[in-house]
């Protein structure tokens, strides 16, 4: 884990210093984590790399799990769907199954804190004990909420509207039957970890030959699941359009359970779609292949995302802030990351990427300035240090009602 | 919170703000207009100054969310020229802000020919901001320590200093003028007030104001 202080190279003194004075602004006060798994899965990720940094800066940020079995897991998935749009019934012995839990984690757990930060709806139950344990209470949403289904959200909403605020990750996730404040936390990358930090020609030169792609030629790249939702088919036929007149490469990377049938029937479709073409690299990465990750962004002339949905899309973050320019399909949330013509392109369809490619592949000064404006735009937005600074300032409205704050 | 000026020095604040989601969306000018009317303050000040802070190196600056929104997600031309070319410097009150937005939808939605929806997913969601003004370790007591400071100093504490400071004091001007004023740089405090930060970029705006001080000062 990297120190707070190293980030200060790249995002400057006075930023980590305003992360020192705002955490100083939360002496004396604790502030508890929950969520529902210390190991995998992208909240346990975000808040392995945040509490020590938050710890660092000077406040009490403690983090802690509840506990539950096969079943009560099982229904916090099939809610975790639903709140995907995905029609599910979940029965009242379920929903009754799932509160038991939660109230039997709030006899069993230390319950300690000025601030009560409860990530995701698991352990959304604890709230209802805010009376007797105190404190600020905050529900803090990883995922989409685009599209919520109405039973999953009117069950949710009861409890989240016993929170003081609850936070989001997009702007079209929040909702207007919420009457807690709601507040709006971008994902982040960490400019340190091994996808994003700094790389040696000489180390991309190496992966580049590990997978045999040519470093001289023009490389596409998009890096995703084999997931239809990423729409790698389409890339292919982006990749067809624009063979025609410039001579480019492929790169199709990303990695997905071996136990997921319909990401090894995509691989396959993918296999099938490129059979014969030999500028054409499906990589199929193990975990933990950050660092192929990261050369394969830098060695390439474009990144696309074609997603047909999309939930963040930290994709499209990482390769801005390689300077890369980037085609990305506008769902989700990467319109907040791209400005169309200004830090990268919007598109829509098949033709309308494999237009703009070819427009970037012939013209690489504007592309250039594309990747130029990209980086400057996630490095004042969405690295971990905003997303450090967007916690302490949350935290701190906690204890401040008025829209102007001033801290003397 | 402390006046920027002790004396005859400067003292340099920054900000930094956490956004809040209003849960209200406008697909089509129509929602656009109802919704401006009924926001809080807050919000219009978000929509038409945060824009700027997102996107500092982007130039041309895309002067406020409204008008960015209606020409290149609504694809709406003329009207999001007219939202654009709003002279945000001339209004120091946000609801006479709102005021001009209101009357240029209102006379569009009587005359249009025709309606408009944007495509799913590229709504406008209205937001709103929280606010934290705290001090800096920096105090300007003479103009050298000022353009030093001013070459360091977060794009946050310019923001403040320039963008706020007209809306909390209510002001044609800004802090600097003010203080360059109190010092005796009556020429110095004009061109600054003259500057017009909503069209030029953050970074932009310092070489200016550097600039200005560096003829004037």
């Amino acid at each position: 884990m990297a120190d707070i202080r190293d980030y200060s190279r790249i995002v400057g003194h006075d930023r980590i210093d305003e992360l020192y004075f705002l955490a100083e602004q939360l002496k004396g006060k604790s502030i508890l984590n929950i969520n529902s798994t210390a190991v995998g899965g992208g909240v346990a990720e975000i808040l392995s790399r945040m509490i020590p940094l938050l710890k660092q800066v000077g406040t009490n940020a403690k983090w802690d799990v509840i506990k539950g079995d096969d079943r009560f897991f099982s229904i916090s998935k099939k809610m975790h769907n639903a709140l995907h749009g995905v029609q599910i019934d979940i029965s009242e012995e379920e929903y009754e199954y799932f509160i038991e839990i939660n109230r039997r984690n709030c006899e069993e757990m230390n319950l300690e804190g000025d601030i009560f930060f409860i990530h995701d709806p698991q352990p959304v139950i604890l709230v209802e004990r805010r009376k007797k344990l105190k404190g600020k209470w905050v529900w803090r949403c990883h995922i989409d909420f685009t599209t919520p289904q109405k039973d999953v959200m009117r069950f949710l909403k009861n409890y989240i509207n016993k929170y003081d605020a609850s936070v989001f990750s997009a702007p079209a996730f929040a909702r207007n039957e919420i009457r807690v404040p709601q507040y709006l936390i971008s994902p982040s990358i960490d400019p340190l970890s091994d996808k994003n930090r700094e790389l040696p020609t000489e180390a991309i030169n190496t992966i580049l030959e590990k997978f045999k792609i040519d470093e001289k030629r023009p490389i596409v790249t998009q890096i995703s699941r084999f997931d239809y939702l990423k729409d790698p088919l389409g890339v292919i036929k982006v990749y067809k359009k624009v063979k025609k007149y410039i001579d480019c490469q492929l790169v199709l990377a990303g990695g997905g359970a071996t136990d997921d049938p319909e990401g090894m029937k995509v691989l396959n479709e993918v296999k099938e779609a490129s059979y014969g073409d030999t500028d054409i690299h499906i990589l199929f990465l193990t975990p933990g292949s950050d660092i192929e990750i990261n050369a394969l962004q830098r060695a390439s002339s474009v990144v696309l995302q074609k997603s047909l949905r999309e939930g963040f899309g930290l994709t499209v973050a990482e390769a801005l802030w390689k300077g890369k320019p980037v085609i990305a399909s506008a769902v989700g949330g990467i319109p907040l990351q791209i400005t169309h013509k200004y830090s990268g392109i919007l598109t829509y369809s098949i033709d309308g990427t494999s237009h703009f490619l070819k427009e970037l592949l012939n013209n690489t000064d504007y592309a250039k300035r594309l990747g130029e404006n990209g980086r400057e735009h996630i490095k004042s937005n969405f690295l971990i240090t905003r997303h450090l600074r967007d916690y302490l300032l949350l935290f701190l409205s906690m204890f401040y009602q008025e829209d102007t704050v001033f801290l003397d | 919170m402390k006046d920027v000026q002790d004396g005859n020095s400067f003292r340099f604040y920054t900000q930094l703000y956490i956004v809040r989601l209003l849960g209200i969306k406008a697909r089509n000018p129509e929602e656009l207009l109802k919704a401006i009317k009924k926001v809080p303050p807050s919000s219009i000040y978000y929509h038409t100054h945060k824009f700027l802070q997102q996107h500092l190196y982007l130039s041309p600056e895309p002067p406020n969310d409204f008008g960015f929104w209606v020409s290149n997600v609504l694809n709406l031309k003329k009207l999001g020229e007219a939202i654009t070319s709003i002279d945000t410097i001339s209004f120091n009150d946000l609801e006479d802000l709102r005021e001009e937005f209101v009357n240029i939808l209102d006379e569009y939605e009587r005359n249009k020919e025709f309606s408009v929806n944007c495509p799913e997913g590229q709504e406008l969601h209205f937001m709103s901001c929280k606010t934290f003004v705290f001090p800096t370790k920096y105090v300007a007591r003479n103009l050298d320590e000022f353009k030093k400071i001013v070459k360091k100093i977060s794009i946050n504490s310019l923001y403040f200093h320039i963008f706020e400071a007209r809306l909390r004091k209510k002001i044609q001007g800004n802090d600097f003028s003010l203080w360059f004023e109190k010092i005796g740089k009556h020429v110095l405090a004009k061109e600054i007030t003259k500057l017009d930060p909503y069209t030029i970029t953050l970074e932009g705006l310092r070489e200016k104001i550097l600039a200005l001080t560096e003829r004037y000062g």
